[in-house]
């Protein structure tokens, strides 16, 4: 863990940034929150492909999936809470279901969000999101894996949430660093238990396998920042190796990661 | 199937396309007896619309429904469904046997539309208020690549309760879309009732106007009055909204202004009553 310290958010907004010159087909909107959201850099550059469509975002779903329907990679961002629950019959009918090639890239995940109160604290975007057909769910550890989620959003075609966040996270990777859909990775190895997390709490997993350590406990620490799809065969892995799983998420347990990998144990290799 | 838009109509022209609505109202009762379920009343209101649209206004071809360039239309009001599966299938899009299997186990012809390119279904649309919006995306996508396409949105008039609908239509005069045309099947009736008790929608041409469309008024049974209206020449930067006075259940005589007939499938007996009714008229 470096002690380089960037908000996901700014990694979106410089991945846009970037790949926004290389790929004319992208376009982005959001519903006036580009600014917290970083997808002004966007706008700052191409603004003949930047929508603004004030606060509707039930309007700016539809609006991403007409463009996408009509040749465009479109990515749509406000915050986490308002990108899912606000928006959820829309993105269902007309993302979802119809199989279009959209992009929700959300700030503001979490409870990191603390100060502005639970309204804008985004606790069950992730459950909302899993449970929709042909929705690919991704919380990134750090902002090296939100650029590469960015990157592989614009190569496969179809539907994504990407959920970023408003505080820094110190960086984990380094710019070599891979993402792959379906795959987890163990970022610290240990034998008598796994923590499973996603986000934020990859860093704040590793920081306390090593306090778990000074007590002698060997902890494993995976970042399953592919929670959809979902790397069966690591979870299944890990209670067989090591006993007992736990899982870390700025999210209700109830259909989150948490949920994610108890489905996968209770029907696999069912362990505490 | 690429047609040239002409404002006027040939008294052959006029003869063609309401022999086509015919067969395309005949359709609707047909597949909907057969279904055992789904929405007459506002399939039959909506019939002439689509006829003069397909038949008359749209550059579209059947036997390549990706063709990029062509004009799109998006059924907003998904419920209306077996009007557009019969006039898709009456284009050529697929076979007209297959509207037998309207709402069947397997068949690419649910019960409100999901988006399949492979048949001329542009939208997935059923839950109501979504299709302007993507209908705003189509028309922006176009501006940007710089094509000619139009883009056309049928609304219902009871759709109009949901607020997103006026989100869209902020943003489409927001983003001056006059590549985007919206019709409103204005028959009056929603599921509870008549739309002014239901939830009072007048007046709404001056809605319209407020939100900076510009507004065409017309009997969407008159078919050169709605061709007239579709072959305005654009103004420019503007939306263009008609709205299209029918008639809940057009064309069959005990449907024609009855809630029951919203989504209610006709028996046998009545299929056969409409259909030797369809038969009848000029």
């Amino acid at each position: 863990m470096s002690d380089k310290m960037i908000s996901p958010r700014d990694a979106y907004g410089a991945a846009l940034k970037r790949l926004g010159a290389e790929h004319p087909d992208i376009v982005v909107l959001d519903a006036d929150l580009a600014e917290s959201t970083r997808s002004l850099k966007f706008k700052e550059l191409f603004p003949e492909r930047f929508f603004d469509v004030g606060i509707a975002e039930q309007n700016m779903i539809g609006i991403a999936a007409g463009l996408a329907a009509s040749g465009k990679v479109a990515f749509a961002s406000t915050f986490a809470v308002f990108a899912t629950g606000r928006t959820y019959d829309q993105i269902r009918q007309l993302v979802a279901r119809s199989k279009l090639n959209v992009k929700i890239v959300a700030s503001h995940g979490g409870i990191t969000v603390g100060e502005d109160g639970p309204s804008h604290q985004a606790t069950e975007d992730i459950a909302l999101m899993r449970s929709l057909p042909n929705m690919r769910v991704f919380v990134p550890g750090d902002a090296v894996e939100t650029e590469r989620m960015v990157e592989t959003a614009l190569k496969i075609d179809g539907p994504f949430y990407i959920r970023t966040s408003r505080v820094k996270f110190p960086v984990l990777f380094d710019e070599n660093y891979r993402f792959e859909p379906g795959r987890g990775i163990v970022m610290r190895e240990g034998k008598d238990i796994t923590i499973i997390a996603c986000g934020l709490m990859v860093s704040e997993s590793l920081k306390a396998a090593e306090e778990l350590k000074k007590e002698g406990i060997s902890a494993r620490v995976v970042n399953m920042s592919s929670i959809k799809p979902l790397d069966r065969e690591l979870v299944v892995k890990c209670a067989q190796e090591t006993g007992k799983i736990l899982t870390v998420e700025e999210h209700t347990i109830i259909g989150g990661l948490g949920s994610a990998i108890a489905e996968v144990v209770a029907e696999e290799y069912p362990v505490p | 199937m690429v047609k040239k838009l002409s404002a006027s109509l040939t008294d052959e022209e006029l003869m063609r396309l309401k022999e086509t609505a015919r067969s395309i109202r005949r359709s609707i009762i047909e597949m909907l007896s057969e279904a055992g379920s789904g929405h007459p009343g506002g399939s039959l209101s909506a019939t002439d619309i689509l006829t003069v649209l397909y038949f008359h206004i749209m550059r579209h071809n059947p036997k390549n429904p990706r063709w990029e360039n062509r004009d799109r239309f998006i059924l907003s009001k998904g419920h209306a469904a077996p009007v557009l599966y019969s006039t898709l299938a009456e284009c050529g899009y697929f076979q007209k046997s297959y509207l037998a299997e309207l709402r069947k186990l397997g068949s690419f012809l649910k019960g409100h539309p999901l988006r399949d390119m492979d048949h001329g279904i542009e939208a997935t649309t059923g839950s109501l208020g979504q299709g302007l919006s993507f209908g705003v995306g189509v028309a922006l996508a176009g501006k940007i690549d710089r094509k000619k396409y139009h883009v056309y949105v049928l609304l219902g008039d009871g759709e109009l309760d949901e607020g997103q609908v006026w989100e869209a239509a902020m943003s489409a005069a927001h983003y001056k879309c006059d590549n985007l045309t919206a019709i409103v099947d204005r028959n009056g009736l929603q599921i509870d009732g008549p739309t002014e008790e239901v939830m009072a929608l007048e007046p709404l041409a001056m809605k319209w106007k407020a939100f900076g469309w510009r507004v065409t008024e017309v009997d969407g049974h008159d078919i050169p009055a709605l061709v007239a209206a579709l072959t305005k020449r654009k103004k420019k930067d503007t939306p263009h909204l008609i709205l299209a006075h029918t008639i809940k259940g057009k064309g069959v005589s005990f449907m024609e202004g009855k809630v029951h007939f919203h989504g209610v499938a006709p028996t046998r007996e009545e299929r056969e009553q409409a259909l030797a009714e369809l038969d009848k008229k000029d």
